[in-house]
């Protein structure tokens, strides 16, 4: 369930740039993605990479499933009352680790080409 | 982040759902390994039925139960296997399943590879064919090589190759390695339980305690790429913890359904003591899970026993249940293979001809099977020459067997 997995050959590559976090890109959870809610948090687990992970903090469950509503990263932030510059800061860490693990994606316009 | 209490607490005290479990099939199989821990061979004429076993994938998307470990027996021989590897996997059930590589041929490979939903997990216990056969039985070596062959070939990077560390195979952490990175595969290396047939070699087939600390220190450094099931959180005692949860997950976070459809606390743990329920009654594995008498007692504060006071009590937490159970140790006392060496202290201290727990199930094959490994049956028949009495020469032609499992 750590490190590397499997890479189909049909996913192709995804683009190193998509896993380098910008708080000020619009973001989502990864649609292969499947969030249990539990009382730490959530246990989330990727049918994509086949990796589990846990999020230890309600907030950031939220924070997570409120990502594919707002414009960006950071005004999902403020959206749930993220404000102070050093929890600030220590979300969005948590979002580009998450981010790094294929947990949460950049949103583009669908297009043709797009890879899950 | 913070959190109220840390996770491994919020584990001990068991989650409404397992985090995955292992799913045992069937307890049929090709091989007769030495060391299966569900002492598997024929197959039970009450395991479940095809549609019993959708209603259970049912109840694990409803669970949200994100996967499953499926193993055996050879879970492969079942005729309905990939109707319900499929069936899982379009309900939210990924499987990651155990095999001895039997039926892996290229065909089987490029529709693995195709799927993300479905992992794979080659059964290895020996760099060599030296080694594994020895257990295993004569030419597991080279059908699980040959099945990895094709995994690489169909493209399916990433497959797993898993490894029950014995005290034969230790020396061959690297080769292991050589061959995991040789397929693009990702090595998964697992203690021996005492549990099954295991329980009938484990002697001989157990790490020495040098080799724990060769073992450990081999972790240490390559631990962040090697899997482990989070099985040797007994290690943990030499001093830095392993990457893993290094909990027991026992009816807490995990657990086994075997092919008739019984419920025990983990995959180690085929005895009636650590039996919660079965699947087939009211209520189903939901509520199995969350309300046997067994589960629930699991997850009460455990006391440590005689292991509270011991100033590694809170990396190793006792060890392991089953490896203490089936070597006659009290649950509450050191872990067989304690690096303390309070296990063996305990070990030494049960009384002479006193007969450790066993498990009432046996589906071992009745008869021998062809190749299957003969390294610990005694020599029934007269040496084939006058002069051929090197017990070596017997042991190394063996027949063949195959089970080891997954937990987290």
């Amino acid at each position: 369930m750590f490190g590397p997995t499997a890479a189909p050959p049909v996913s192709g590559v995804t683009p190193l740039r998509a896993n380098v976090f910008d708080a000020d890109l619009p973001y989502e959870l990864h649609p292969a993605v499947e969030v249990r809610p539990e009382p730490f948090g959530a246990l989330l687990y990727s049918f994509k990479t086949r990796r589990l992970s846990f999020l230890k903090d309600p907030l950031l469950v939220t924070l997570v499933r409120s990502l594919a509503e707002q414009p960006t990263a950071g005004e999902a932030c403020r959206a749930a009352g993220i404000t102070e510059p050093d929890r600030r800061s220590m979300f969005l860490r948590a979002l580009a680790t998450l981010a790094s693990t294929e947990t949460i994606r950049e949103r583009h316009v669908p297009t043709a080409g797009s890879s899950t | 982040m913070t959190a109220v209490l840390p996770l491994v607490e919020h584990f001990a005290q068991g989650l409404d759902a397992p985090i995955c479990l292992t799913w045992e099939l069937t307890y049929a199989c090709n091989l007769a390994c030495a060391h299966c821990l569900s002492s598997s061979g024929r197959r039970d004429p009450r395991e479940l039925s095809t549609a019993e076993a959708k209603a259970v994938i049912d109840e694990l998307e409803r669970m949200q139960v994100f996967y499953v470990n499926i193993g055996g027996g050879e879970p492969t021989v079942r005729p309905d296997f990939w109707e319900l590897v499929d069936y899982a996997t379009a309900h939210k059930v990924g499987v990651k399943f155990s095999t001895n590589g039997i039926k892996i041929d290229k065909a089987a490979a490029r529709r693995l590879a195709a799927s993300d939903y479905v992992d794979v997990q080659i059964s290895l216990d020996g760099a060599t064919a030296e080694v594994n056969d020895y257990v295993r039985g004569k030419g597991s070596f080279a059908t699980a090589m040959k099945a990895m062959e094709n995994l690489a070939e169909a493209g399916f990077a990433g497959f797993k190759i898993s490894v029950v560390c014995t005290r034969q195979n230790i020396d061959q952490l690297e080769a292991f390695k050589a061959i995991a990175d040789r397929y693009q595969a990702q090595l998964r290396l697992t203690r021996l339980r005492p549990a099954g047939r295991g329980a009938d070699v484990w002697d001989e087939l157990h790490p020495t305690a040098l080799q724990q600390r060769q073992l450990y220190d081999w972790l240490v450094l390559n631990g962040e790429n090697v899997l482990t099931g989070d099985s040797f959180f007994h290690l943990a005692a030499f001093g830095e913890s392993l990457p893993g949860l290094n909990l027991c997950g026992a009816g807490r976070v995990v657990c086994l359904i075997d092919p008739v459809g019984d419920v025990y606390a983990c995959p180690f743990a085929i005895h009636e003591s650590f039996l919660a329920g079965n699947v087939r009654s009211p209520g189903g594995f939901a509520t199995v899970w969350r309300e046997s008498d067994l589960f629930l007692e699991l997850r009460m504060p455990q006391s440590g026993g005689a292991c509270a006071s011991c100033s590694a009590f809170d990396s190793c937490r006792g060890g392991c249940m089953a490896a203490k159970f089936f070597t006659g140790l009290p649950l509450d006392g050191p872990d067989p293979e304690c690096v303390k060496g309070y296990g063996e202290k305990a070990l030494s201290k049960i009384e002479p001809g006193r007969v450790s727990p066993k498990s009432s199930l046996d589906h071992s094959h009745t008869r021998p099977v062809k190749n299957g490994p003969i390294m610990l049956t005694l020599n029934r028949k007269p040496p084939s020459r006058s002069c051929d009495e090197n017990p070596v020469s017997d042991m190394l032609a063996g027949r063949t067997g195959a089970r080891e499992r997954a937990s987290i």
